[in-house]
């Protein structure tokens, strides 16, 4: 096939069957970006007109190049930037302004306290996620508690859970972060995936840690990401982002010619008979 | 009793230096983690300004150096937090501008030079009791923020943006920290001076560093190094008749080294000994594939 092929071919090539039962369209909205701009210091638009939602259930997969705005997307539904125009809400409210942060985790590509010596065990890490506002005998809370075992138990690093977060590869301190993320028992779960330091072994368990809290437990997913090949597989929604949406759908209604346009080159032959190996 | 404590001007000074040396490293430990050691430098500098103010205007000195830090503390960290300027630019300023108002201030009143000379190399042995209450209320404000903050301030240094998504008042936090920053600056000025005021908020954390595992400990050991300086500078410089400031400061720079040691000899060990202790055989064995620790 080339990267002229239409829509309908594709579905014809996948139908939507194979991808299990799907979701009903009529579900609350978790997400919403409506006409969404931002630029930086009123420069070139980092993020252009952008509306997309993502749904209770979803796993939304945000895909786009280097320099996409995805990053900016996902700082914009967390409230730590504010659009230039448009708006964007969590829970039907303005990010900006929404508090209810319970019901939200976030797990960020990296973190600004590591490589300081940053004195804490993973335990002590993962129990960040449990902090529901102001609590003045914080300093002498027990470790150990229930959640934070179950968490690390999900995540896969109960074994360590005693070592200092500084030690750990780059996939463990990942898996720290998904523990300390979801510890809480958020709604919805922000992700933005490394580029780099996790091997390829690393990046699969990755994603199928994610499709599980997915699916088998509740999580609604908005992850970013450049791997295309791993997102189709589990992810529910996809949104093609290179500044301005430029696919909004389920991962298989993409075609040849989103992807050209996308990266700017045609990259779906290739892309095509990898996925067809992973089916 | 041993002679130190026979001296009235040295039981204070061991009070003094006692209180500065929990208040210091307890509120260093974020200082260092969020990498803001250096509004601890520009802090101590504005403290000098408000010193020459308090001498001219002979109101007393350290309580202007207090406002004087403590609102230009806000002042650096609104400037920061709204990105007018990036966060060296803010100190930048703030530390020549206040700098250059001490040496015109100091220049219009030849008079008070030896008394300044205290201030810029620490002045414990002659600490008053004046002193002494106005850095045992700020320990007390500080304990009590550490302590009851203690969430939000972990969380802040761990990483703000996360900080933000786990529903931490961030801005709230930040502000308070370069408040009380400025705080700490003006209780340990006292001790080892303007020009070393760095070194006691600094230095004992770095050393903790290097051997905690967790957070309490962290802070509980930047505390026992920074008293641990102050008692064993004080007496060398009691006995050995040596500037007590210097000889506290020079004593942290030996516990850093010390605990660079003990932290080595214990890395070495771990790796001998299969290292059950720490985790590394247990994470190994696991099917993850394991980035070797010298990449992190």
């Amino acid at each position: 096939m080339d990267a002229t092929d239409s829509v309908e071919s594709q579905v014809a090539l996948w139908p939507e069957e194979s991808d299990g039962p799907e979701l009903p369209t009529d579900r609350p909205v978790v997400c919403e970006f409506t006409n969404t701009w931002y630029s930086y210091g009123g420069g070139e638009p980092a993020v252009e007109d952008v509306s997309f939602q993502v749904r209770k259930g979803d796993f939304a997969a945000i895909l786009g190049p280097n320099g996409s705005g995805k990053t900016t997307l996902l700082r914009l539904a967390l409230g730590l930037l504010k659009p230039t125009r448009g708006s964007v809400e969590l829970f039907g409210e303005s990010s900006a302004r929404f508090r209810d942060w319970s019901r939200v985790g976030y797990v960020p590509q990296r973190v600004e306290g590591m490589g300081t010596r940053f004195p804490a065990t993973v335990e002590e890490i993962v129990e960040q996620g449990l902090y529901r506002g102001f609590d003045p005998l914080s300093i002498f809370r027990r470790h150990g508690r229930k959640e934070v075992l179950e968490a690390l138990d999900v995540a896969g690093i109960s074994h360590l859970r005693r070592r200092p977060i500084e030690s750990l590869s780059v996939g463990q301190r990942q898996r720290a972060l998904i523990a300390r993320a979801i510890v809480g028992q958020p709604d919805l779960l922000f992700l933005d995936e490394p580029v780099s330091g996790v091997d390829a072994v690393g990046r699969d368990r990755f994603h199928e840690l994610i499709s599980s809290l997915n699916r088998e437990h509740g999580m609604t997913v908005f992850l970013i990401s450049h791997d295309i090949g791993a997102v189709m597989q589990g992810a529910t929604v996809c949104a093609c982002i290179n500044r301005t949406v430029v696919f909004h759908g389920p991962p298989h209604h993409i075609t040849g010619e989103h992807l050209s346009e996308l990266y700017g080159f045609p990259v779906d032959v290739l892309l095509h008979d990898a996925l067809h190996e992973h089916r | 009793m041993p002679e130190i404590f026979q001296f009235d001007f040295m039981t204070r000074a061991l009070i003094g230096g006692s209180m500065v040396a929990i208040l210091a490293p307890a509120f260093g430990l974020f200082i260092v983690l969020r990498r803001l050691s250096l509004i601890a430098d520009t802090l101590s500098h504005v403290a000098l300004m408000g010193v020459a103010i308090g001498f001219v205007t002979s109101i007393y000195p350290t309580f202007i150096a207090l406002i004087a830090t403590t609102s230009s503390a806000a002042g650096i960290e609104q400037l920061r937090s709204r990105g007018r300027l990036p966060g060296d630019a803010a100190l930048a300023i703030f530390l020549y501008s206040s700098l250059a108002i001490a040496v015109i201030v100091i220049s219009k009143s030849s008079g008070f030079n030896a008394d300044l000379f205290g201030y810029l190399f620490g002045t414990v042995l002659s600490i008053n009791d004046r002193d002494l209450w106005l850095i045992g209320i700020l320990l007390l404000v500080v304990i009590v923020f550490v302590a009851s903050f203690y969430a939000e301030l972990t969380q802040s240094a761990f990483d703000q943006d996360l900080a933000h998504v786990s529903g931490v008042r961030v801005t709230a936090t930040n502000l308070a920290l370069a408040i009380l920053t400025g705080a700490t600056v003006t209780a340990s000025m006292r001790v080892v001076g303007v020009l070393m005021v760095g070194a006691l908020i600094v230095i004992p954390v770095l050393a903790a560093l290097r051997l905690a595992r967790g957070f309490r400990t962290a802070l509980l050991l930047a505390i026992g190094f920074g008293l641990l300086s102050v008692w064993v500078g004080l007496a060398v410089a009691f006995y050995a008749d040596l500037a007590a400031g210097g000889s506290i400061v020079l004593t942290t720079v030996a516990m850093f080294a010390l605990a660079e040691v003990v932290g080595k000899a214990k890395d070495y060990f771990s790796a001998r000994h299969g290292a059950s202790d720490t985790g590394w055989s247990a994470s190994t064995s696991s099917a993850e594939p394991e980035i070797d620790a010298d990449q992190r």
